[in-house]
């Protein structure tokens, strides 16, 4: 038996274990492995300060195989951490550090990797240039599972005037694998949409597996700040991890270790810790035994410790979500709204919510909840997400939508929820829903109510100018019949009484206006949504649905667009144009009437 | 007192139609039509009173005042029973119809429009169908996809409106309704000159038309000493081809359900001018004594008819809640009372014309706990004629109805 006994490799654990780690079936492959390394691709140009440059490629080459080709501008990777970066799983720069980022644990790519060479065999091919004057590295990779690390396969080096990056930089990953192309929920298209939405500042290219190319063009031409990094709050801790910090930590004495491992700690509070536990900040840490470190960890719960700093975190901003929903749904209603930062286990985080409303999203459906955790997608098991759970119990019948009991409400609406924090809270590996803590979704509620109750304005305003011009347009309609009816009775002249009758008309609807005016409250909302910063409505007269459309959205009204490409654009669009998506009349066509 | 007033008005038809039936054919015509001058006089009546509510409309508007108009109200709350002669009267209450309401504006227009239609018409000294007025009026709005009416429902309705408003009858606005009713029996009139003699009128009988009036329908020889008025063309087809009529000297009508104003008017000539009673043969359900209820007492939409249509003294002869046990009915006849019927038979109960008469409470009160309704048509299992041959004339005899 013993002789049996051996070592497993976490590379192995996860081969078996793929589904962990988003692998689940063919379809989830396929856009496990572009999230990856789309995530990687976002989270190397911010962190060198590129605007990103990004371009997928699926090429289809059987009906289940895949070869899935991602490109970035980013800084790229000198050579020796190649095989690192893509060959070995649990290596990263993000899992050890305090710090938002899209990625964490650093299974992702290379993970996919593997997925690639288990299922066709197929190593993976990377490509980076680090500068104009650097060569562009070519290096094909095999990863071994058993040991955990990658085997180079082949190497080249190219010539300077490699045409890959345009920008003198960049990476490029090329990995082949078992998969299947579905449009619709839970897609490659779905994905990137989502994603252009939440990283405005980045701009997308997609070219399907039917060889149509997508542009998700850049709609701000700022970078996000960059996260600071912060320590750990005492409070997020668990013991293990505390007991391990004290072994690891270069200080001698308690008071030190507390004050300079832990965010928000500075002598007093590590004094009070430290007392809490029957040790002073003098004592020894070699001297804590596990009973020591448990007393230790009892009293940072008794103490008041300030809360972790939040401006660790980069929330997207009302403006660029705004300025992401705007180019990717086509609608006529958004507002945005950002919560100040708060904290859940010691770690901070902060909750924005988008909504899209009317326009061209299909009115009879539920709404679709799109939701985002440090700016990634996530599309998988919605249900089990705190956030989808939070617009559930929001109650949306307050802000004029239709809303069955325990369910999403019903009508024309995108909502975007985006979770900010240093670590997120995942029900699993595979990053697809939010854990579920109170104050979390206490926060998401806050935030949905926000957004809900500017819609509410909205749409109450929309459904009087509609009744105001329906008052406006009934008269005008049947002077004209009672006049001529008038005339061919007295035979007095038609015209005559047609100007009188509408001359009294038009004082008729004026002292309409008059009242809505001196009755103040409504009209001064309307008044105040026209002028919030977080409010974006197209078409500003509220004329009826549709009116907007006509405009601005013809030419844009993508095809294959998960999100507004409801009855009205469909038939619009003859097959032969739809190719490219042209996006750039939309800055100028819907920002003018904000 | 009532009784010799009576009296007093069949002498003097009596007197008149028995002169007109002994002259040649051609003078009966000649003196039976009205006199041209008064119908001269009617129209320009009419034409008068509607230029005047334009007239006013224009003048309002010249002067920058709201249009309106008033319409005296038709519905429930504006009418009251007057217990004296026991017919149903209009009250006063009357609504304003304006331009400048929402609600209203359409119904504004409509009205002007059914007004300019009738003037027309009366001018031009013909008449129209409602059906006929509803097209004469409908167009699309200049300028828009809208109609001026969306259905005849809303022209009869404004049509309505406007005889109130007027206080001109449809027959004035040389506006009929659809023929209903059908009569047969021991009397001769003269319909628009023609000499008509309902007792040849074959399995058909003589349709009732829906203007009734003296300047259109005269009476002449009548031997008839009751009219038999029956709920429906079914029933009245077995009576007329038993030859009812012929046998119990009467004239019988039918109105197929809820008599038009059409037959309803001929049955308050017959009653008034002739003074011939009424008698009901309808059905045992609140349908059959609602029905009962217009004949005698007038209908709450058109109230202000009543002195015109109201029969005080008709009477119901059946079907009564009790036939079913009298005359010995089997189960199946029985049709199961349901919520709607039991509704509407308590709302019947509590109209203040029936409130006060102690057999009608016992007789609905009876069909409530009976719990099911009887169709005239049910008498037809005891025997083929057994309701004409048996259940009417011993009734008559026996002096057995509900008044």
């Amino acid at each position: 038996m013993a002789s049996r006994q051996r070592e497993i490799s976490v590379s192995e654990f996860f081969a078996k274990n793929r589904h962990l780690l988003g692998f689940d079936n063919p379809r989830k492959a396929l856009l496990t492995t572009v999230k990856e390394a789309v995530d990687n691709a976002l989270d190397a140009c911010e962190e060198a300060g590129i605007l990103p440059d990004i371009t997928v490629e699926l090429l289809q080459l059987a009906e289940t195989r895949f070869k899935v080709t991602i490109r970035d501008n980013g800084p790229g990777i000198v050579r020796k951490q190649i095989e690192n970066i893509f060959g070995k799983l649990l290596y990263g720069s993000k899992f050890h550090r305090m710090k938002m980022s899209r990625g964490q644990q650093g299974i992702g790519i290379s993970a996919a990797g593997m997925y690639g060479l288990m299922t066709t065999g197929q190593p993976v091919l990377i490509i980076s240039k680090t500068g104009r004057r650097k060569p562009a590295h070519e290096v094909v990779l095999k990863m071994d599972t058993a040991r955990n690390k990658a085997e180079v396969i082949s190497e080249t080096e190219h010539p300077e005037d490699d045409t890959l990056f345009a920008d003198g930089h960049g990476t490029q990953v090329t990995i082949e694998l078992e998969g299947r192309y579905q449009k619709g929920r839970a897609s490659v298209d779905e994905y990137l949409e989502q994603t252009a939405i939440a990283n405005p500042h980045a701009s997308f290219t997609y070219i399907t597996p039917t060889n149509e190319t997508l542009e998700f063009p850049r709609a701000v031409d700022e970078l996000p700040p960059e996260a600071t990094e912060i320590k750990p709050h005492p409070k997020g801790i668990e013991l293990g991890t505390l007991i391990q910090m004290l072994e690891r930590t270069e200080k001698t004495q308690l008071g030190a270790f507390f004050k300079d491992e832990f965010c928000r700690v500075g002598p007093r509070v590590a004094k009070d810790i430290c007392g809490k536990a029957d040790l002073t900040d003098r004592t020894w840490v070699k001297q804590v035994g596990h009973a020591e470190a448990e007393r230790l960890f009892k009293a940072i719960q008794d103490v008041r410790i300030m809360a972790p700093p939040t401006d660790c975190l980069v929330p997207i901003g009302t403006k660029a979500m705004l300025a992401g929903l705007l180019k990717e749904v086509k609608a006529e209603f958004f507002a945005a709204s950002s919560r100040p930062a708060a904290v859940y286990r010691g770690n901070p985080f902060q909750i924005e919510v988008g909504i899209a409303y009317g326009g061209q999203l299909a009115g009879d459906d539920l709404a679709r909840v799109i939701r985002f955790a440090n700016r990634v997608p996530l599309l998988y098991q919605q249900s089990a997400c705190c956030s989808f759970k939070a617009v559930v119990e929001t109650a949306w019948r307050n802000y004029g939508l239709q809303q069955a009991r325990s369910a999403l409400p019903t009508g024309p609406l995108v909502v975007m929820i985006h979770m900010a924090s240093t670590w997120v809270p995942f029900t699993s590996e595979s990053k697809e829903a939010i854990a579920d803590y109170d104050e979390i979704r206490k926060e998401m509620r806050l935030a949905l109510q926000e957004c809900g109750r500017k819609l509410g304005t909205y749409l109450r305003r929309r459904q009087r100018m509609r009744r105001e011009s329906e008052r406006r347009h009934v008269f005008a309609r049947y002077i004209g019949e009672i006049a001529m009816a008038c005339e061919r009775i007295t035979g007095t002249d038609a015209a005559r009484v047609k100007t009188a009758l509408e001359e009294i008309a038009a004082t008729k609807t004026a002292e309409a206006d008059q009242q809505l005016d001196d009755e103040g409250r409504v009209i001064d909302d309307g008044g105040r949504l026209a002028h919030d910063a977080d409010v974006i409505i197209l078409d500003g007269s509220g004329h009826g649905p549709g009116a907007s459309d006509a405009g601005g959205g013809t030419d844009d009204a993508a095809d294959g667009t998960l999100f507004g490409g409801g009855d009205g654009s469909k038939p619009r669009r003859g097959a032969a144009r739809k190719k490219t998506r042209r996006k750039t009349t939309k800055k100028t066509g819907r920002g003018g009437s904000r | 007192m009532a009784t010799s007033k009576k009296k007093k008005t069949v002498r003097k038809t009596a007197g008149e139609t028995s002169a007109a039936t002994a002259a040649p054919r051609r003078r009966a015509r000649s003196a039976a039509t009205v006199d041209p001058a008064e119908r001269a006089r009617v129209d320009a009546e009419t034409v008068a009173s509607i230029e005047s509510l334009a007239g006013s409309i224009v003048e309002q508007s010249l002067g920058h005042i709201d249009p309106s108009f008033d319409v005296p109200t038709r519905s429930k709350s504006n009418v009251h029973f007057d217990a004296k002669a026991r017919v149903l009267r209009m009250g006063d209450a009357a609504q304003q119809r304006l331009l400048f309401n929402l609600g209203q504006a359409k119904k504004f227009m409509q009205t002007v429009l059914v007004a300019d239609g009738c003037r027309d018409l009366v001018r031009a000294g013909k008449t129209l169908s409602l059906r006929g007025m509803y097209y004469k009026s409908l167009h699309t709005i200049a300028g828009t996809k809208e109609k001026t009416f969306d259905g005849q429902d809303e022209s009869d309705a404004v049509l309505e409106d406007l005889e109130v408003t007027l206080d001109a009858l449809r027959e004035n606005l040389h506006v009929f309704a659809k023929k209903r009713g059908t009569m047969v029996g021991n009397i001769t009139v003269f319909d628009n000159g023609d000499e008509i003699d309902c007792r040849r009128m074959g399995t058909g009988g003589y349709a009732i038309p829906s203007i009734c009036e003296p300047s259109v329908i005269q009476f002449g020889k009548c031997d008839a000493k009751f009219v038999l008025h029956v709920e429906k063309d079914t029933v009245w087809s077995r009576f007329n081809e038993d030859r009812f009529w012929e046998k119990h000297n009467c004239i019988l009508t039918e109105g197929s359900g809820q008599p038009p104003r059409g037959v309803r008017r001929l049955l308050h000539r017959l009653n008034t001018e002739l003074g011939l009673p009424v008698y009901c043969l309808l059905d045992c359900d609140p349908w059959g004594h609602y029905i009962y209820s217009v004949i005698k007492q007038g209908s709450i939409n058109l109230a202000y008819e009543s002195g015109r249509m109201a029969i005080p003294d008709a009477r119901y002869l059946g079907i009564r809640a009790d036939d079913y046990v009298r005359c010995e009915l089997s189960d199946d006849v029985k049709i199961e009372l349901d919520d709607r019927d039991r509704k509407r038979a308590r709302e019947i109960c509590e109209y203040p014309w029936f409130a006060d008469r102690k057999h009608w409470q016992k007789e609905i009160k009876r069909m409530i706990s009976n719990g099911f309704k009887m169709e005239v048509e049910s008498l037809i299992t005891k025997d083929i004629s057994y309701v004409t041959e048996t259940y009417v004339p011993e009734r008559l005899a026996a002096k057995d109805w509900l008044d």
